[in-house]
């Protein structure tokens, strides 16, 4: 099974756009959504039953014990994290803050503090029709990578023999995104023509390349601007990165979404555009249309 | 007064109103505190830039003292640390620089070492105090740099925040007197808007919605602000022009009429003296 990413650095490119088009044209049997923080490829996949549901735990946070606590303040002295204040001789932990190191609790004099497991999101896993494997982690929560690790998981290992499988990855270049990044034959990275998309679309090269993987760089709304659309190609060139295509900004793109469906279900110059560059990421990985 | 400029979905348009915000105020700061995308300084193009660099420790083990109990691998939680061929080794990426293993050793054979993961940029633009944290690409978590910009605070002050609604999103706006949530109006814009709203109501914050590229009214978004009482503070429409513009790095604020008011008039709004 080949491995697609999407990614785009800076966010709202339209890589979930681009990523539902790809699923529908490649009528992919194995899905995933790693924009845990963000999740929304779930609104434009077609699915034809409810999903098996897990709870997500990430790091442990700490707890206190207020019968036990003698209101010492050694917690909130090596508290690296800022997460726990003694206040009326009593300790309390703020569990946005708490990364679950467990130096509070090493340290009580009083065995006062426990570190306790922390629901910090679900995950959801849909096998009706095609595998579509996604999560949501809750708010202000961490771990996003563990969690994107977690949903890729669940994908590969429920996803039937089948020659493709697309994930939807998230904006940025950190935790996530690095997570996601492992185990994949191909990124397409969905770039903005702007001041602000090329310099995104530079770190996210950087990233990548640390990690050694492949990838291809398609622009979304290039006539937007014609002149950055130029430029993102000639680094391309200069780079040694597959140039995939080009989309023209459409209405019809979210129209299509609002509506639950895919670009490439109407008829429309950004669905053609879609299939251009499906035709050619299929050439990069080889792959049958 | 610290406002807070977030919106889930990424590409909404954070910085162009954290930008403009600021530039309409003038005498205010500016904190890039998306720092995996730190893109607000291609629209300020600040001079006379300063660099710190941002850290954390990491843990450096005297092999001549370590007596291989393990202690320290046994504390870590986030499995930063491997005993391996009769040598502690630490993997960088996962550790917290909690300082854990330092504690439990008995020997005393770790210390802590500096290791930069980005940096702190600051400038200025005519009246307006430029913060940019920026991490380094390779590295996981931005946390650190947020809280060392977040630091620079003063006066008022526009915190311009990562997407998503995660970790990092939560530290930018958890002092935060106000939270502007900038909308996009469509499905996903509008998924992704609840769960931030989700976040700025669980710290209780006062918050007010920017919806930016409208073409037409967004019926869900438009009742769920009515439901839950927040006011619209704007409705930018989508405009071929601004979006040039923005597309150029310019601040539309000192470029277009009417933007510097219009932003203006935000500051009014959320109760902001200029």
């Amino acid at each position: 099974m080949k491995k697609l990413l999407l990614l785009s650095g800076k966010g709202g490119t339209g890589k979930t756009t681009v990523s539902a088009a790809l699923v529908r044209l490649s009528q992919a049997r194995a899905i995933a959504d790693c924009d845990v923080d963000a999740p929304n490829l779930h609104l434009v996949t077609e699915q034809n039953a409810g999903p098996e549901r897990f709870d997500f735990f990430g790091g442990d946070k700490a707890e206190v014990d207020g019968q036990k606590c003698i209101g010492c303040g050694s917690c909130e002295a090596h508290c690296r994290f800022g997460a726990i204040t003694v206040e009326n001789g009593k300790a309390s932990v703020n569990a946005y803050a708490c990364e679950g190191c467990g130096v509070c609790a090493f340290l009580c004099p009083a065995v006062a503090i426990t570190l306790a497991k922390d629901l910090a999101g679900k995950r959801e896993l849909y096998t009706g029709g095609s595998v579509f494997s996604t999560a949501t982690l809750k708010m202000g929560r961490g771990n996003s990578g563990k969690l994107v690790t977690e949903v890729k998981l669940a994908m590969l290992k429920a996803a039937p023999e089948c020659s493709l499988a697309i994930i939807d990855g998230s904006p940025g270049i950190g935790c996530p995104v690095i997570a996601s990044v492992s185990g994949m034959d191909l990124v397409l990275a969905v770039a903005e023509p702007s001041g602000s998309g090329i310099n995104d679309l530079k770190r996210l090269v950087k990233t990548a390349e640390t990690f050694q993987t492949t990838l291809a760089v398609c622009v979304n709304k290039y006539d937007v601007s014609p002149e950055h659309t130029a430029e993102i190609e000639n680094f391309c060139r200069d780079q040694g990165i597959h140039f995939v295509g080009r989309i023209p900004f459409d209405p019809m793109a979210a129209k299509a979404a609002n509506e639950g469906f895919s670009v490439v279900d109407v008829d429309c110059p950004a669905g053609r555009a879609v299939r251009g560059i499906y035709r050619e990421v299929c050439k990069i990985l080889e792959l049958k249309q | 007064m610290k406002i807070g400029v977030l919106s889930g979905k990424g590409g909404a348009g954070k910085t162009f109103v954290a930008v403009n915000l600021a530039a309409a105020a003038g005498h205010a700061a500016y904190i890039d505190c998306d720092v995996e995308e730190p893109n607000g300084r291609l629209f300020w193009k600040p001079e006379n830039v300063n660099s710190t660099p941002v850290n954390t420790l990491l843990p450096e083990f005297d092999a001549a003292k370590c007596s291989g109990c393990k202690k320290c691998v046994q504390f870590c939680r986030f499995h930063a640390l491997l005993y391996i061929k009769e040598k502690p080794m630490v993997f960088s990426e996962v550790c917290h620089s909690c300082g854990g293993c330092l504690m439990v050793c008995p020997q005393g054979a770790i210390r802590e070492v500096p290791k930069q993961i980005g940096v702190l940029e600051e400038g200025r633009h005519g009246d307006v105090k430029l913060i940019t944290g920026v991490l380094n690409p390779g590295e996981a978590s931005g946390i650190p740099v947020i809280r060392h910009a977040l630091k620079q605070a003063e006066g008022l002050t526009v915190i311009d925040c990562p997407p998503g609604s995660a970790c990092s999103v939560m530290e930018c706006v958890m002092d935060a007197d106000y939270c502007v949530l900038v909308a996009e109006p469509t499905a996903f814009g509008f998924h992704n808007f609840q769960m931030v709203h989700e976040l700025a109501a669980l710290l209780q914050k006062p918050c007010g919605v920017v919806i930016n590229k409208q073409t037409e009214p967004y019926t869900p978004l438009e009742d769920y602000c009515r439901e839950k009482g927040l006011p619209v503070l704007d409705r930018i429409a989508y405009d071929p022009a601004l979006g040039k513009l923005l597309a150029d790095n310019e601040i539309a604020a000192e470029m277009l009429p009417g933007y510097r008011e219009r932003f203006a008039a935000i500051w009014e709004k959320i109760g902001g003296r200029l």
